[in-house]
């Protein structure tokens, strides 16, 4: 049971990396849209995105109660040393969701838009900003229980070149999802156009920033090469993903739009992959070559059954649901039917 | 401290979101089916203006839970290092209930026109019963902190767990029960506050009065039920929690013929309570049904495991006398709709529930401090000590002044767009049958 468990944590990181990278990747574009097509992207945007907001958040609470059931030691320690950037994402959370609801909910349309506007974008950005700097942190070495003095323990433990890389680079993927997604759902040429050359810019700032995080890991002496290429699977994956790169460029030009959608998210799954495989099972890895491992610091067996049960349920309830969710509603905006206010 | 007040702070904040959007979607089937049954254009007015603000609270409700299950480790990590693998079945359970409730909301907000009449109105219903199933499971969650079971406590060790017998401990039902109709109460009579008090300024009478009338049932219903569900919960506090009722009657001394005390100020150090009335035996008569047996005061409880008894005291009278004004409101309102059908246009009775509007949350407040510092000093009863549950961190307070500022704000904010709903309801709704 202990790997239904694992599975479903990895499937509902993916998940979160997916529906929810690209759902903040669209405040991001929004926020690299000048201002004259802001209000357009801003449509096409909500019109996408609107339906399935909730749902694509939900993947992270279930990823938070999995490691809080099933492996107490790797949350509690977790939020004790990344209190901090754990906070500020919380902070990105609130505003992030707030301001989409009231944009779309104040009935009187006046200047405040542009206040919920500018909330929106910048907690779009910095939200997966931290999101990334807290993966980073949690296999740079720097967490250290041992710490005796506030900055070590407390700041220093994602307060790094490298976390923040990792940050620069998951919030580019997310530029690039939703970029890649919107493509799909343009209404006309110009705007396809303009999407376009958005998720060629995100593609960009997402392989330098890539680089980035190679350079610093070997600045830092964090084996991160060795992760990645030194293995079969991490090279494979590094290789199919890079494949599927050049055949999406190749796809776009196409105008094929579902297809792109599948591989940008393949890209995110090998990606996850490469980053998490060779730890596996270790999750964190602490100060001085400690870790902690998904298999050594379970919870109790009889609390891992019951977590396995209870989301092998849900997903019997919740994935069929879902599924007919996103299908009726890709089915009507296909049909160009573009009144989603109610 | 600090961790306490932030984590108050944070509850009493999402207790308020979640209350309304378990509750409304209720309402809001209410007047969908009314609408699909009596095809009356301003029923499915009421629907559409509901569903925003359900919308709204959900989605604050939805971000400020996320919040929670983060500040249960950035605030407790000893705590949920321990009791996350034994109370975490509702957890994993709520998990999946909030998420179908995600889902139908999905459907339901998008789904005008485009789905089958009665499968929309279907996932309304899901949405109202998948978010009560949530609200269920995380009150089975926080009554485990009050009687845990499911687990052994050997040298400081947690052994044998299981997280059903924990999921289902002995005071799941009668705290989820109280809540559930809380919830209701307070929801009824908040919504049914703002439409009276739009009636009052003759804004939109008629919708207005039907959106007031199906509001206020739910309200009268369940605050009449309240009582019962009090009852079933006083008699599990003192059979499982002795300190905490104690607390919360202000009750000194062991002793037969147990007096209720009602009211008055509890002097700690002297042991006594001035200005209150007494009505000898009576707690005995509530707790064992028979006015003699002696109810255990705090004079049989270690000091070391009081809780704060002034701030639980006055919070219970809150709640049992607000609970009442809203029994006595509900009786006034059956009265109205069975004999006295006039009333409904009567300014005194408008204004009766526009005052009302504030009661069944301040109660709900009110019920939840009772039963989280009555639990104090413990945070899981008779095992765990609030104090050894902190982090280690240093430097709480700046984070506690950050959710406060951040948590105002958002109450502000969402007060205010409300607000714009609802004036915006003659413009955006045909609510005049006249014009029609």
């Amino acid at each position: 049971m202990i790997y239904v468990v694992i599975v479903f944590l990895w499937v509902s990181l993916l998940l979160y990396l997916v529906m929810g990278g690209a759902d903040f990747g669209a405040g991001i574009i929004e926020l690299f849209t000048s201002t004259p097509n802001k209000s357009r992207t801003r449509r096409i945007m909500y019109n996408a995105i609107g339906p399935i907001w909730e749902a694509n958040h939900m993947w992270l609470i279930i990823a938070i109660v999995i490691l809080f059931v099933g492996f107490p030691t790797i949350y509690a320690t977790m939020s004790t040393y990344l209190h901090i950037p754990l906070t500020v994402m919380l902070m990105g959370i609130i505003a992030r969701g707030t301001a989409l609801t009231f944009r779309n909910y104040d009935a009187v349309n006046d200047n405040m838009q542009k206040i919920y506007n500018k909330i929106f974008v910048y907690s779009s950005f910095i939200t997966p900003l931290f999101l990334g700097i807290i993966a980073g942190s949690a296999v740079s070495g720097r967490v250290d229980p041992q710490a005796n003095n506030f900055m070590d323990a407390y700041v220093y433990s994602w307060l790094n070149w490298f976390s923040v890389a990792i940050g620069f680079f998951t919030t580019s993927l997310c530029g690039f999802l939703a970029a890649i997604y919107l493509i799909g759902e343009a209404r006309d040429d110009a705007e396809r156009r303009s999407f376009i050359r958005k998720a060629r810019i995100m593609n960009v700032a997402a392989v330098v920033s890539g680089g980035v995080v190679f350079i610093v890991s070997i600045k830092e002496n964090i084996p991160l090469v060795q992760w990645v290429f030194g293995n079969f699977i991490g090279i494979a994956a590094v290789g199919l993903a890079s494949i599927s790169l050049v055949l999406l460029w190749y796809l776009i030009s196409k105008g094929k739009r579902y297809i792109i959608r599948v591989l940008a998210g393949f890209q995110m799954t090998m990606i996850l992959l490469t980053t998490t495989y060779k730890h596996y099972p270790n999750i964190v890895i602490l100060k001085g070559g400690g870790h902690l491992s998904l298999i050594e610091h379970r919870g109790a067996d009889k609390a891992i059954q019951a977590l396995g049960i209870a989301l092998l349920l849900g997903s019997i309830l919740i994935l069929p649901a879902l599924f007919y969710l996103v299908w009726s509603f890709q089915k009507k905006s296909a049909n160009g039917d573009a009144d989603l206010h109610h | 401290m600090a961790a306490r007040s932030q984590m108050a702070l944070s509850l009493g904040f999402h207790i308020i979101f979640s209350c309304i959007g378990m509750v409304m979607p209720f309402f809001m089937a209410v007047s969908h089916f009314l609408w699909l049954r009596t095809g009356k254009q301003v029923y499915q007015n009421v629907t559409k203006a509901w569903s925003k603000g359900v919308a709204i609270f959900f989605a604050t409700g939805a971000v400020s839970g996320t919040v929670l299950s983060f500040e249960l480790g950035l605030l407790w990590p000893t705590f949920m290092k321990h009791a996350g693998p034994i109370f975490g079945m509702p957890f994993s359970l709520e998990g999946t209930a909030f998420f179908i409730e995600a889902i139908a909301l999905g459907f339901f907000l998008y789904g005008w026109k485009r789905f089958n009449r009665w499968f929309h109105w279907f996932t309304g219903v899901v949405v109202g019963v998948s978010g009560l199933t949530s609200g269920i499971l995380v009150v089975a969650a926080n009554s485990w902190m009050n009687s845990p079971t499911g687990f052994d406590f050997v040298n400081g060790q947690y052994t044998n767990i299981d997280p059903i017998k924990a999921m289902f401990n002995p005071a799941w039902f009668s705290q989820a029960l109280h809540m559930c109709i809380a919830a209701f109460a307070a929801t009824g009579f908040a919504v049914a506050g703002v439409h009276a008090l739009m009636m009052l300024r003759k804004s939109s009478v008629d919708f207005h009065l039907r959106s007031f009338k199906i509001a206020a049932i739910f309200g009268v219903v369940a605050a009449i039920l309240q009582p019962l569900s009090g009852d079933v919960s006083a008699k599990m506090v003192a059979k499982r929690q002795p300190a905490k009722l104690a607390a919360m009657e202000a009750h000194f001394k062991t002793e037969p013929y147990s007096p209720l005390i009602i009211g008055g100020i509890p002097d700690v150090k002297n042991k006594k309570v001035d200005y209150a009335i007494e009505l000898p035996g009576m707690l005995s008569f509530l707790v064992y049904d028979d006015f003699k047996t002696p109810v255990k005061g705090l004079d049989e409880i270690p000091e070391q495991d009081h809780p704060p008894v002034a701030v639980t005291h006055y919070a219970f009278q809150i709640m049992v006398a607000l609970g009442m004004a809203m029994m006595a409101l509900g009786v006034i309102y059956i009265i109205a709709i069975w004999k006295k059908k006039g009333w409904f246009e009567k300014g005194w009775f408008l204004k009766l529930f526009i005052l009302a509007t504030p009661i069944g949350f301040i109660a709900v407040e009110a019920g939840w401090t009772v039963t989280e510092v009555g639990r104090q000093p413990w945070i899981i009863q008779g095992v765990m000590r609030t104090a050894d549950a902190v982090t280690p961190m240093p430097g709480i307070h700046y984070s506690f002044y950050l959710f406060t500022a951040v948590y105002f704000t958002l109450s502000i904010a969402v007060i205010f767009l409300l607000y714009r709903q609802i004036k915006m309801v003659p413009v955006i709704y045909d609510v005049n049958p006249q014009t029609k």
